[in-house]
């Protein structure tokens, strides 16, 4: 319980940081929000206004502090672009951006495991050879070329999705999960071929160690072994990468959602950091740094339950 | 068996390498042709003798653009990662080496920093730097400092207790001799194996932010950008977008197969 | 065994927060079946504002269009005709505007247009609280009055017979003046809802007082990347589009009717006239000396477009000057010799901000590097998303150079010449010439139209020989519409019409 805390604690310390490090730095580039607003011919006293009313006339400190406190009852502000709150902007857009995570992280395991399995069964052979070839190149694909490959073969030549014909959910469910398949796709490719690696060696290192050869001498089948005590342990570090996976995957999203033109977290990410709303910038980071954080500490915690030897 | 194996990594990687660096490297130098001259007559050409990869949107042949393209692709992820490894370094050797409330803070900032993608720091760097090469190039080596930092650090920590360095310390040498001089060179095999994966990163991380359209600037050839223009042209010249693409995918491959082999 | 199922619990665990998540945020109900529906693509989104008498990208005036009416509106030939009023006059010496309030009309919100709203609308474009006009040519009004519930009376300080364009100024609830987030007009589409980056949804006005639309929903999806567009078409996710590049409009297939018109604005290399060496009127004529148009021509749009050599495009028909467009013909040698007495002989640098999202821009500023490679001169290109170009460049006049099409809001003269004067809010190139000050200003206040027509042509020639800008063409206006679309109509300025459109 007190390991817990404590590490609750340190997640919390270091969200702090970082949403302190994050305001200050979007706080100190050059520029008045407020003259970019309002133009040069602005008069001094409507500038003044529109500072006051955008709280750009407080100290930082204050105007952090200030920021914080209603960023932990969930309001990030007003967009500057938008006449619209952070909040909403952000609430419209995450759900179409965590689709797409999860359906890439389905579509790894179900790609992954069946092939690194299969590759490590038959290690040594031709079939075994042509799998690592293929993941060799596949993770040499970058995750845009990929998109752009998936789009090439099934958008345009096979005419299995309409290239950037991204559908709401809200208009229809069906098309919208249809065509989040091959975006997603294309953020698992190369993933999964990480995937399938590490789960390859880790099964090959596994057939050196002592209990595999104790069980064949126990007279267990080739079968039993590799299905009932090789795989369970290998898919430890797997598992530990899947979850890690986690944060790599936004990453590939937000250049996915711009090959495929989904309107998601990535794209207003990118057209706000072009167009510096920075109230939406800020609020997307931090929202990234907390899943990031929060998923790190539950494995953390976790961990401390599977196994007590994990060090304080 | 197992020898035979090997050398065909290093042999293909090497030949992907030569394939896509060679031309890199002449491209600083000589290309074709005049990688942004336009011409209107060879708008979107065809693969020919004249122009092997076919020609783009402006005339331009798409062989040279990708030389030069390769060559700005590979001038920021040298610089990337000299500029990640040698603040990540100085930082890791001293927080390493020190220790105290120092290392403490940094750490925990660097282990924030290490969670996020390093594609999203990068796109935060830009977004406070501004876009361009050199800004790029900043951007992506900020971004890479920590990797580096967590690195050397936990090698100092490992190598300033052996017995070596604590009698250069009772000889009388300095804490920056005993650095730079005794331990450095001793963290060289773990450095160089994550320079080569750095610039593997690097160069993703570059095309990653070009294709965005934040990185280099037109007319500028990077591949990444390069990529991010033949997409509108996939219809008329599929060939712009897969002779690009696979350029990328090469040196990638190349890279990371010879960096297997050196493992 | 044990450890393994834990672990395998911890990897469950962080599936079911994210689905979690996903439910709860995304399980709103899909919304009935629309009977007819047209997805049309437009370059950008409206983020510099849904108030349409501050939006000032055309792209977003071009979607206003069917939102918003004033007391007259364009039609298709660019006449104005009455919309919010049924009938106007204009006394003799142009003094007094009466318009005649058409019965019936109502807002988007189901109330009835009175005169109070008109007023309401119309002082605020005038600014007679604060006193300082929103729209810059509501300066010439004197007051307005409203002697009964069926009529409006304009009073401008000096005599304009020309002033009748700038009552297409939009026409607001008095109740509801802030349109920046819910915008309620009286024209035949009214707004529904937006995504940002996503789209904006307008729907039929059941109740408008003209010819309704024939088609119930509009989705307007927002393609900011270029090079998505053709992709898009095709694949069927946007019915139409229009200022589409040559070689865009070449991929289609012939699924897409492609019509062609003019985009009816004036692109241009726009230079801000403050900043060294720009400020040298013989570095701009250089550069103009260095430009060779055809060659653009041929490379952004296959040779289409019409030459501009001043800020006046051809759709104005008396106004527009062809004669300029001879002002500067290309000569490398003249470019050079003008830059040596600049002091200049070795050529300069500078940058060319261009908004990403218009392809014929980007285009049209690589090719202008190149030629001015010719003459020793160094262009940067910068590529910036819409919003920032519009707060750096246009607002901000924080720039060396841009291209950009400028266009007209209303079909008179002022509405292209009248942002070069000095202490013009729209003279974001910050041109300044008491000589043209002055013409303009002249201009303004004869009632004579030929004597008018002179002198606005006056301040055409003078932009053009002091090489204000690179004045370039108007550039050709490729629109694909899917063939199960039809009714699109171009204007003469730069608008599109949702209203005629219809099924097949």
């Amino acid at each position: 319980m007190k390991y817990v805390l404590k590490k609750v604690l340190s997640c919390i310390i270091t969200l702090f940081i970082v949403s302190l490090l994050v305001f200050v730095a979007f706080s100190l580039i050059p520029g008045d929000p407020a003259l970019s607003r309002l133009g040069t011919n602005a008069t001094e006293a409507a500038l003044a206004s529109l500072r006051h009313q955008m709280g750009l006339d407080r100290p930082l400190a204050v105007r952090y502090f200030e920021w914080l406190a209603s960023a932990i009852r969930g309001d990030f502000g007003k967009s500057y672009s938008y006449s619209m709150t952070v909040t909403s902007m952000i609430a419209d857009k995450l759900p179409i951006t965590l689709t797409l995570m999860l359906y890439s992280m389905v579509l790894m395991v179900i790609i992954s495991v069946p092939l690194g399995v299969y590759a490590s069964y038959k290690e040594g052979t031709a079939i075994d050879k042509v799998i690592q070839i293929i993941n060799q190149i596949t993770m040499a694909i970058p995750p845009f070329f990929s998109g752009i490959l998936i789009t090439l073969i099934f958008g345009m030549t096979l005419k299995m999705f309409t290239p950037g014909g991204f559908v709401s959910v809200k208009i229809s469910p069906s098309r919208f999960f249809g065509f989040m398949f091959f975006p997603s796709l294309a953020i698992a490719l190369p993933k999964s071929a990480m995937v399938l690696n590490l789960l390859y060696s880790s099964l090959n290192a596994e057939k050196k160690k002592d209990y595999v050869r104790t069980a064949y001498s126990r007279g267990n089948k080739s079968k039993t072994v590799f299905f009932g005590h090789m795989l369970k342990n290998a898919s430890i570090p797997t598992i530990t990468f899947l979850g890690m996976a986690l944060a790599d995957m936004i990453a590939g999203s937000i250049i996915i959602e711009q090959v495929f033109g989904i309107p998601g977290l990535g794209r207003i990410l990118l057209t706000s950091i072009q167009n510096r709303d920075y109230p939406v910038v800020i609020a997307i980071i931090m929202l990234i740094a907390c899943v990031v954080i929060v998923s790190n500490l539950l494995v953390d915690i976790i961990y401390k339950l599977v196994d007590p030897r994990v060090k304080d | 068996m197992k020898q035979k194996k090997i050398s065909f990594n290093l042999i293909l990687g090497s030949v992907l390498l030569a394939v896509t660096l060679v031309p890199a490297l002449i491209g600083l130098i000589w290309t074709p042709y005049d990688p942004e001259a336009m011409n209107s007559s060879l708008k979107l050409a065809g693969v020919s003798i004249r122009h092997i990869y076919g020609c783009d949107n402006f005339g331009r042949d798409i062989f040279s653009r990708i030389m030069a393209g390769s060559g700005i692709t590979l001038l920021i992820a040298v610089g990337t990662v000299a500029f990640g490894s040698i603040i990540g370094t100085a930082i890791g050797a001293f927080t390493g080496y020190f220790g105290g409330i120092i290392d403490e803070a940094l750490m925990r900032i660097n282990d924030v920093a290490l969670a996020f993608p390093s594609l999203l720091l990068a796109l935060v760097m830009v977004s406070l730097l501004g876009t361009g090469k050199y800004q790029v190039m900043l951007a992506l080596g900020i971004a890479f400092v920590p990797s580096y930092a967590r690195i050397v650090r936990s090698e100092y920590i490992r190598i300033k207790n052996l017995d070596y360095v604590k009698a250069a310390r009772l000889a009388g040498a300095s804490d920056l001799r005993i650095m730079f001089v005794h331990i450095l060179p001793n963290t060289r095999t773990v450095l160089l194996s994550s320079v080569m994966i750095g610039f593997n990163n690097a160069i993703l991380a570059e095309a990653g932010l070009s294709f965005l359209g934040i990185g280099v600037q037109p007319p500028d050839a990077s591949l990444g950008r390069m990529l991010s223009e033949a997409q509108a042209y996939m219809f008329t010249n599929a060939g712009y977008v897969l002779f690009t693409g696979c350029t990328i995918v090469m040196i990638i491959l190349g890279f990371s197969l010879l960096s297997k082999e050196i493992k | 065994m044990r450890n393994f199922t834990k672990r395998f619990l911890v990897m469950l665990l962080i599936f079911a927060m994210t689905t979690a998540l996903c439910a709860c945020a995304g399980g709103k109900a899909g919304s009935a079946d629309a009977d007819s529906l047209i997805t049309i693509g437009i370059p950008q989104d409206l983020d510099d504002s849904l108030d349409p008498h501050i939006a000032e990208g055309a792209g977003t005036r071009e979607v206003l269009f069917n939102v918003f009416e004033g007391l007259v509106k364009p039609n298709s030939n660019g006449d104005l005709i009455p919309a919010v009023a049924s009938d106007y006059s204009i006394n003799e010496d142009g003094t007094v505007y009466t318009f005649t309030l058409r019965e019936g009309v109502k807002f988007h919100n189901g109330s009835k247009v009175t005169v109070q709203d008109v007023k309401a609308s119309l002082d605020k474009c005038a600014g007679t609280e604060s006193g300082e006009p929103l729209v810059a040519a509501f300066s010439a009004v004197k007051e307005i009055n409203t002697p009964d519930d069926k009529t409006i009376e304009v009073v401008l300080k000096e005599s304009d017979t020309d002033f009748l364009p700038n009552m297409t100024a939009a026409i607001l609830p008095a109740d509801h003046l802030d349109a920046s987030t819910q915008p309620i007009g009286t024209g035949p589409y009214k707004y529904v809802s937006r995504s940002p980056q996503e789209n904006i949804i307008l729907e039929s006005f059941d109740d408008y007082w003209g010819d309704k639309a024939k088609i119930k929903t509009v989705v307007l999806k927002i393609v900011s990347d270029a090079d998505t567009i053709v992709m898009n078409l095709e694949g069927g996710s946007i019915d139409l589009m229009a200022r589409l590049s040559t070689t865009q409009a070449a991929q289609l297939s012939d699924k897409f009717d492609v019509y062609e018109g003019t985009m009816n604005l004036v692109q241009a290399l726009y230079i801000n006239n403050s900043v060294e060496p720009l400020n040298n009127t013989k570095v701009r004529q250089a550069l103009c000396y260095a430009v060779d148009i055809q060659e653009i021509m041929d490379f952004v749009s296959d040779g289409k477009g019409t030459e501009t050599g001043s800020s006046m495009f051809p759709a104005f028909g008396k106004y527009y000057m062809k004669e300029l467009n001879d002002t500067y013909n290309t000569d490398i040698d003249k470019a050079k010799k003008l830059l040596a007495e600049a002091g200049y002989p070795d050529g300069f640098e500078f940058t060319i901000t261009v908004a990403s999202n218009y392809q014929q821009h980007v285009d049209t500023a690589q090719v202008l590097k190149e030629q001015f490679k010719k003459i020793g001169v160094t262009a940067n290109i910068n590529l910036v998303e819409w919003d920032t170009w519009l707060n750096d460049v246009y607002i901000g006049r924080n720039f060396e150079t841009t291209v950009v099409g400028v266009d007209a809001s209303t079909l008179t003269a002022s509405a292209m010449l009248g942002r070069f004067v000095s202490d013009s809010g729209k003279n974001f190139i910050n041109y300044s010439n008491p000589e043209y000050d002055k013409v303009y200003a002249e201009a303004i206040a004869t009632v004579d139209d030929n004597v008018r027509t002179e002198k606005y042509k006056t301040c055409e020639k003078i932009l053009s020989e002091d090489a204000a800008n690179v004045y370039i063409q108007d550039l050709p206006n490729l629109v694909a519409v899917n063939k199960k679309f039809g009714g699109y109509e171009f204007y003469p300025l730069y608008v599109m019409d949702f209203s005629k459109l219809y099924v097949k």
